[in-house]
């Protein structure tokens, strides 16, 4: 059953011409991992803010668990998704874990319920409890920031993630462990992902099924090996080269 | 002049202690005032550039006016003694902490507050948890330039009756007495770093997050 069904959604911006979205339409199964690729400003962030309702489509209807999003509750379906954004935007006044917990704290949860919540999801997230938990955010490398970020969007358990960008500006080393903590993460705790990125390796590795998009459209959407044997249009056959010709450097100089 | 300084301390000691005690009084509640009406108003006016032209364009006229003239230009209307002071200090007092508060508001950063709505806050919780936090340093920046103004300026409170250390200062003028005015100038002026230094302790305890 698709738990995310986007039908032909439409996005523009008064302030630019063309569509930041345009007709896409998808289905998303559940607990798939799904990653959107696509270059710079190519709608990314635009289809993942609408899949939570930060902005509403032009046209077209998003259905979440069967539900028309237009008619639910902004605040509640986004306590039902997490969501980590690009710059990963912590709270800089609250500790980490405050800006973990934030939203138990507004729902009156009790104190030692948000402590253990806080503390298992700092150990999910590879982070040292008792040497993290009453730190503030300046006080982390940007890896472990955006593990905190991570550790945020999980708190209330959600079953669908949404992840822009979530490993944009770390070292390739880290990323990779990060990588392989969130297929962890993924397998262990089942939840239908979401995972912007712009890096065509990162995609095809991390996804189910990958989203090409380009200007707004949707051009492909598949299993990565059927993209890489049969892609859809120039675009994508391009994209595909680019990251070949990258693999060679690789495959030429080894010993 | 120094044992002329000492002297007057020794006799009068009491009354020293109730002028700066009344000098404190007047300078923060003056400042508290100011903090009701322009921290609130400089949140209002953060929201739309037609909102802060309305609220900031009266502070902003009075402001031009100095404030002694200001005092003296109450009395026909107010009278003498605390009310006019108070009513003098606020208008000092609020154009700092307006103006900062607008730019506090203004410059909290957008992915703060898409993150906050993206995790699933509502409008009300956004404004408690994120915004107000995020825009303090800056209101309490313009409440500690504030302060220093105030303080300075309660001295004029005596012109009219209110007394305060201004007291000694005019007392000084009307005698001739240069010992007088050094004592008053010196004591208003170790009492505002003073007040400056404990706003900044306390400043410190609200944002602890900037500082360890
Ligand atoms: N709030 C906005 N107002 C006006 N235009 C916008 C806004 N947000 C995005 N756009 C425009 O919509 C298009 C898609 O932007 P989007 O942020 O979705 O791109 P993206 O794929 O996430 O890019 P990146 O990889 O750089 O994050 C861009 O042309 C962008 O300039
Ligand atoms: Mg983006």
């Amino acid at each position: 059953m698709s738990v995310i069904i986007y039908d032909k959604v439409c996005k523009r911006f008064e302030s630019s011409k063309g569509y930041a979205v345009d007709h896409v339409s998808a289905e998303i199964g559940e607990g798939e991992f799904i990653t959107i690729l696509g270059s710079s400003g190519c709608g990314k962030t635009t289809l993942l803010k609408l899949t939570n309702r930060l902005y509403d489509p032009d046209s077209g209807r998003i259905m979440v668990a069967g539900k028309d999003i237009s008619s639910v509750d902004p605040v509640e379906l986004r306590r039902s998704m997490g969501y980590v954004i690009q710059q990963v935007g912590l709270f800089p006044h609250m500790t980490i874990r405050d800006n973990i917990t934030a939203i138990p704290a507004l729902m009156k949860w009790d104190r030692k319920r948000i402590d253990d919540r806080a503390d298992e999801l700092l150990s999910l997230v590879g982070l040292e409890p008792s040497e993290f938990r009453d730190r503030y955010p300046h006080q982390l490398s940007g890896g472990q920031q955006q593990r905190v970020g991570l550790a945020r969007a999980l708190v209330l358990d959600p079953d669908i993630m949404l992840m822009d960008e979530p490993f944009g500006a770390i070292d390739a080393i880290t990323r990779l462990n990060l990588q392989n903590e969130l297929m962890r993460l993924h397998r262990e705790l089942g939840k239908t992902i979401l995972f912007v990125t712009h890096d065509i390796n990162e995609a095809f590795k991390l996804g189910d099924r990958v989203m090409v998009m380009n200007e707004g459209r949707l051009l492909q959407f598949d299993e990565p090996h059927e993209i890489a044997r049969h892609p859809a249009d120039d675009f994508v056959s391009t994209l595909i080269e680019s990251a070949r010709s990258q693999e060679h450097f690789w495959t030429e100089n080894e010993e | 002049m120094i044992t002329g300084i000492a002297e007057y301390i020794s006799t009068h000691t009491m009354q020293l202690l109730g002028q700066i005690a009344t000098h404190t009084g007047i300078s923060l509640f003056a400042l508290l005032v100011a903090a009701v009406i322009g921290i609130p108003c400089g949140y209002l006016a953060s929201r739309s550039e037609k909102a802060e032209l309305i609220v900031s364009a009266p502070f902003e006229m009075l402001r031009v006016v100095p404030s002694l003239a200001f005092l003296i230009l109450l009395i026909p209307v107010m009278g003498t003694g605390l009310a006019p002071t108070i009513v003098a200090l606020t208008v000092l007092a609020v154009p700092p902490i307006l103006l900062n508060t607008i730019v506090g508001f203004r410059t909290v950063p957008d992915f703060m507050i898409e993150s906050a709505m993206g995790i699933g806050m509502t409008d009300k919780e956004i404004l408690h948890k994120v915004r107000i936090p995020a825009a303090m340093p800056m209101i309490l920046a313009g409440v500690r330039t504030a302060l220093v103004e105030v303080f300075a300026s309660t001295t004029l409170a005596a012109k009219i009756g209110a007394g305060g250390l201004g007291e000694i200062i005019f007392t000084g003028l009307g005698l001739n007495r240069t010992d007088l005015l050094v004592l008053g100038g010196v004591l208003t002026a170790v009492l505002s770093l003073a007040a400056g230094g404990v706003f900044d302790a306390l400043s410190r305890r609200i944002m602890k997050y900037k500082y360890v």
